[in-house]
């Protein structure tokens, strides 16, 4: 652990201040978050879960809490351009923060709730306690701490027992940050009842040019037999940062699948944990990662087996180019009893220049008999065989490198089963590679 | 339409082609026979604009010097190449490369794009003439596709991009009888007085299909010998020995 002269030389100016609003155990519990990042610092690259990510370029940084209220200069249109209308239910955190003039919100099955945390926390919710300090007691470091010290808001969604929400709901969540460096801590609960449905967009944008940190905490309980399909589109500036943590708790019978795109950001962390908590549950979590210029995409992955015939599967993949730096670090425990276990974890990557750089690290501990557990990585150049009989066919050199990439990526794309958002990412996956490619052009 | 004068390509240290010369007109058919690493592939592979080759000497192709064009440029000014082994291209639909194909050519030629339902009508007519299933439409590049399937795929490709000039690199090899017939099949329906054909071949048997205008043999990275079609005859006769003589001698 370390400490950070401008991040911590400004915590004080970080510490919680007392919120009339908020009930004792939450003023508590930023409390204590606070005090744990005061007492042990940020992590280095000696921690384990951390060891590929230098957070100099964040800590350096003197970062002001985005507060409530703070104006900005996005539009309705705005939000649109940057993150796409899916239909359906949307509601817009600017630096964290709930701005119903900008959200939509249709009608719901009875008995849903999609609204604010602020709202609800403000109602007291002794109920939701146990869940807000859920990702910071379990496994915590210095941004889950700081996240539950300086969360005031967030998306607070659920589905009751036997409730199928058909439109997925989009939680935008954007950054303006014009004058001096934000950080936003928006924290979000996803509660889906007993054999409940739903399926639940994040998008993360920002004002191309601005820096900020984004630091966000998803957490999503299923209940015995539900559905849940997550998906992530990280699209900040790459003069931003973005630490992200997606909790995820698991009942019998559950099904859980995650779909992770980063696309943006100087540094973004995609952390996913998921406890598969009672016999039955299923998950399936993907990952796209595409740095380039200096960017850098860590995808630190927890999944705990901890009942018995439970299915787990991961595909990641990675499209690096010029300095890039792209992280797998997948990590999967079956424990003590465990048995019946079923797990499977797949990393491939493409290497376009020579100085990007690729980390893949998928590792299994089995605790338990009886179980069927593989994994798999990969790194790699473009085939010049297959570049080459494209270009024999006539098709221009930078298209043929476009086409197989594509292909690369197209398998996780096409696993994108919400139409409005598959064609979202295929356009920003396209326009990546239609702009990209420094080290593309000079060959 | 083709002059190849006194060309070298070599990888490294390791000379390939050690100054070939041939020259093609328009509507002819030329056969270039040889043994295993006399350096067929590589002269057709150079033709076609693989870079991996250190390349001297001179190819003009219609009056312009090919040496000096990308593969896609050569593409475009009518170059084909049937390869030896075609590439599997996992995830990309063979019908949407090859329209993809098409349309880069159409653009440079200046003409229209076709779209999904002409080029869709295009290439059912097209996969008849080499007897191709429909579902080979929508699978990926080659992926899966057995030896004589990658090479029928290939001269389906060249009937959609009708070249001007087309070099098939052993089109034979692999193939059994039948479908040795439906690709020979193939060519000899695209043969045609505007188009000329270099047909690479280890075997004479392909000849019998394929009738040449003129043969070549190469050895040692030269053409050893020309004749007419009789020449490969006489190769299947009494095989390549003495001719690999002649070509390591300077």
């Amino acid at each position: 652990m370390t400490t950070a002269t401008a991040f911590l030389g400004g915590l004080s100016r970080l510490e919680p201040r007392p919120n009339g609003h908020h009930p004792a155990w939450l003023t508590e519990a930023r409390r204590a978050g606070f005090g744990w990042v005061a007492e042990h610092g940020f992590p280095t690259l000696k921690d384990e879960d951390w060891r590929y990510t230098r957070l100099g370029p964040i800590l350096e940084v003197p970062f002001q809490p985005a507060a409530t209220g703070m104006g900005y200069r996005l539009s309705s249109s705005t939000i649109d351009a940057l993150a796409a209308d899916l239909g359906g239910t949307r509601l817009v955190f600017v630096n964290g923060h709930f701005a119903p003039e900008l959200s939509s919100l249709t009608e719901l099955p009875e008995g849903a709730t999609v609204t604010s945390l602020a709202s609800v926390l403000a109602e007291g919710a002794e109920r939701l306690e146990p869940l807000f300090s859920r990702p910071f007691a379990a496994h915590h470091h210095a941004f889950t701490a700081l996240n539950a010290a300086l969360t005031e808001d967030g998306a607070f969604i659920r589905i009751p027992a036997d409730t199928t929400v058909d439109q997925p709901i989009h939680l935008v969540f954007v950054s303006d940050s014009p004058t001096s460096p934000l950080l936003s801590s928006p924290r979000s609960v996803v509660l889906a009842g007993p054999r409940s449905r739903v399926a639940i967009v994040e998008t993360h944008v920002g004002v191309p040019g601005d820096v900020y940190l984004t630091n966000a905490v998803t957490e999503v309980a299923l209940a015995d037999g539900a559905a849940v399909e997550h998906y992530k589109v990280q699209d900040e500036p790459d003069t931003a940062f973005h630490l992200g943590l997606l909790d995820v708790h698991q009942g019998r019978a559950s099904r859980f699948s995650s779909h992770s795109v980063a696309l943006g950001s100087s540094i973004a962390r995609h952390e996913v944990r998921v406890g598969l908590e009672a016999e039955g549950a299923e998950v399936s979590l993907d990952g796209l990662y595409m740095a380039r210029g200096d960017q850098h995409h860590d995808n630190p992955i927890l999944i705990e087996h901890a009942a018995p015939r439970c299915t787990s599967r991961q595909l990641y993949k990675g499209v690096v180019d010029g300095r890039g730096h792209g992280v797998f670090n997948g990590r999967v425990v079956v424990h003590p009893g465990a048995l019946g276990t079923d797990a499977a974890q797949t990393n491939k990557n493409l290497l376009l220049s020579d100085r990007a750089e690729v980390d893949t690290r998928p590792r299994l501990e089995i605790l338990a008999d009886d179980v069927r557990c593989t994994h798999g990585a990969a790194v790699g150049r473009l085939d010049e065989d297959a570049v080459f009989y494209l270009r024999s066919r006539g098709v221009p050199h930078q298209m043929a490198r476009g086409l197989l990439i594509s292909a690369f990526v197209n398998e996780l794309v096409d696993r994108l089963r919400l139409e409005p958002l598959r064609s979202r990412v295929e356009k920003l996956v396209a326009h990546r590679l239609a702009t990209g490619g420094e080290e593309a052009a000079k060959t | 339409m083709l002059r190849i004068e006194d060309l070298h390509a070599r990888i490294g240290d390791s000379e390939i082609l050690r100054g070939v010369s041939v020259e093609l007109q328009a509507g002819e058919v030329h056969a270039v026979m040889g043994p295993n690493g006399s350096g067929k592939s590589t002269l057709a592979h150079v033709l076609a604009g693989r870079e991996a080759y250190d390349v001297t000497g001179r190819v003009l192709y219609e009056g312009q010097d090919l040496l000096a064009l990308s593969p896609e440029d050569r593409a475009a000014a009518g170059v084909f190449l049937a390869f030896q082994y075609p590439v599997e291209i996992p995830g990309v639909g063979n019908l949407y490369f090859l329209r993809m194909a098409l349309n880069s050519l159409r653009r440079q030629r200046g003409l229209d794009e076709l779209d999904a339902m002409d080029f869709l009508a295009l290439a059912e007519e097209r996969m008849a003439l080499v007897e191709m299933d429909r579902s080979f439409m929508s699978r990926s590049v080659n992926e899966g596709f057995s030896g004589g399937e990658k090479k029928r795929n290939e001269i389906f490709q060249m009937a959609i991009l009708e070249p001007k000039l087309a070099i098939l690199d052993e089109t034979d090899s692999g193939l059994d009888i039948d479908a040795l017939r439906v690709v020979a099949n193939g060519v000899n329906a695209l043969r045609s007085p505007d188009r000329a054909m270099l047909v690479i071949t280890h075997y004479q048997r392909l000849l019998d299909y394929i009738v040449p205008d003129r043969v070549h043999v190469m050895a040692g990275g030269r053409i050893v010998r020309s004749g007419d079609k009789d020449l490969a005859f006489e190769l299947e006769e009494h095989g390549y020995t003495g001719l690999e003589q002649v070509g390591t001698t300077p």
